[in-house]
C-alpha cells in the first residue's frame, strides 16, 4: 500500500507542478508579439511529435505496424471527409481488422 | 447574453468538443484499469490514481516501470518527463489566464492535449471556458473507464484486438489537418515529427515530444527572417 501511495503522491505532484508552472510564471499580462508566434506554432510541432511517436514508435524503437495503417487510413478521411468522429472509427476499425488477419 | 451567460456557452461548447476524445480516452482508461489492477495495484489504488494524477500515458509508465520490479523514484521520474510537454503548453496557456499566482496555477491544472488545442485561438491565445469545459468531460471519461476496468476487469476484451491505441493518434491527425493551414504550420509540424522520431531511439519517452517543441522556435526564426528581407527588398525598391 505505502508503495501506491508513493507513485500516486509523486507522479501526483510532478505533473501539478509541470501544469502549473508556466501558467504562474507568466499570467495575467500581454508578452510581445514573437511569443505569440511561438505559440501558435507550438500547437501543430507538439501534435506532430504526439502522432509520431504513437503510431510510428513503440517505446524506445520505431515500429510499423496495424496501428499506423489505422492512423494512415483515419488521417486520409479527415483530410477528405472532414469529420473527426469518421477519422477515428476508422483508425480503429482498420487497426482491429489487420490485427485479426 | 450577459456575460455569465456567454462563459455558461463556452463552457458547453468545450464540453461538446470533448466528448469524442472523454469516449476514446475512456477506453483507453479501460484498459488502463485493466492493467494496473492486473500488475498489483488494488481497485481503490488505481482509482485514485486516475483521479487525482489524471495523465494517461504517465499513468501507464509509472505503472509499468513498478510492475518491472523499478523503484518509485524511477516511476514518478519517467511520469514527468512524459509529462514535460505540458511545460511548453502551461507556458503558452499563461498569458490567458486572469487572476494572482495560485489562481493560475490551479487553472493550469486543466491542462491535456487535446483541451489545449481546442482551447486555442489559432492567434496565440486560449479561450480558457473552452478549456475547461474539454477537460472536464476527458476528466469523467478517465475516472468512470478506469472504474469500470479496475472493477469489472475484460469486460471489453483487449483494448488492442479492438484497435482502441489508434484512436489518439488519429485524433491528433484530424487536429494537426485543422491546425496546419498554412505553409510555414506545415513545415513546423513536419520538423517536429523529424525531431521526435530521430530522439524516439536515443531518448526517455516523453523527451521526443518536448524536443519537438524546438520546432516552433526554428520556424519562427525563419519566418522573422524572411519578413526582415522582404521589408530590405521593399527599401531598395
Amino acid at each position: 500500500m505505502s508503495t501506491t501511495v508513493a507513485i500516486i503522491a509523486g507522479c501526483a505532484a510532478v505533473t501539478a507542478v509541470i501544469k502549473g508552472i508556466g501558467p504562474m510564471a507568466l499570467g495575467g499580462r500581454d508578452l510581445p508579439l514573437w511569443f505569440n508566434s511561438i505559440v501558435v506554432l507550438l500547437a501543430p510541432a507538439l501534435l506532430t511529435a504526439l502522432v509520431v511517436t504513437q503510431a510510428l514508435a513503440d517505446g524506445r524503437h520505431w515500429a510499423v505496424g496495424a496501428d499506423t495503417v489505422g492512423v494512415i487510413a483515419g488521417g486520409l478521411v479527415a483530410w477528405r471527409v472532414g469529420s473527426v468522429i469518421a477519422c477515428v472509427v476508422v483508425a480503429a476499425g482498420v487497426t482491429a481488422t489487420l490485427r485479426a488477419l | 447574453m450577459d456575460a455569465a451567460e456567454r462563459r455558461n456557452a463556452r463552457l458547453l461548447e468545450g464540453v461538446r468538443a470533448g466528448v469524442p476524445f472523454a469516449i476514446a480516452g475512456g477506453m483507453l482508461a479501460l484498459s488502463f484499469g485493466v492493467v494496473a489492477t492486473g500488475s498489483g495495484l488494488s481497485p481503490v489504488g488505481t482509482i485514485l490514481m486516475s483521479a487525482i494524477v489524471f495523465a494517461g500515458s504517465a499513468q501507464f509508465t509509472a505503472v509499468a516501470i513498478v510492475a518491472a520490479g523499478g523503484t518509485v523514484g524511477a516511476a514518478v521520474v519517467a511520469a514527468a518527463l512524459i509529462n514535460s510537454r505540458f511545460l511548453p503548453m502551461g507556458v503558452a496557456l499563461g498569458p490567458s489566464l486572469p487572476g494572482g499566482p495560485l489562481r493560475r496555477f490551479a487553472q493550469g491544472q486543466s491542462i491535456v492535449d487535446a483541451s489545449w488545442a481546442i482551447a486555442g485561438r489559432g492567434d496565440g491565445t486560449f479561450d480558457r471556458w473552452l478549456l475547461f469545459g474539454s477537460t472536464a468531460i476527458q476528466y469523467l471519461g478517465w475516472v468512470c473507464g478506469t472504474a469500470l476496468g479496475a472493477l469489472g476487469g475484460g469486460i471489453l476484451g483487449d483494448p488492442e484486438a479492438l484497435g482502441l491505441d489508434a484512436i489518439y493518434p488519429a485524433f491528433f491527425v484530424a487536429l494537426v489537418l485543422n491546425e496546419a493551414r498554412d505553409r510555414r504550420a506545415r513545415g513546423v509540424a513536419a520538423l517536429g515529427a523529424l525531431i521526435a522520431l530521430a530522439l524516439v531511439p536515443i531518448s526517455p519517452p516523453g523527451v521526443p515530444v518536448l524536443a519537438a517543441s524546438l520546432a516552433a522556435l526554428v520556424g519562427l526564426h525563419r519566418s522573422a527572417r524572411a519578413e526582415h528581407e522582404a521589408r530590405i527588398a521593399e527599401r531598395e525598391r
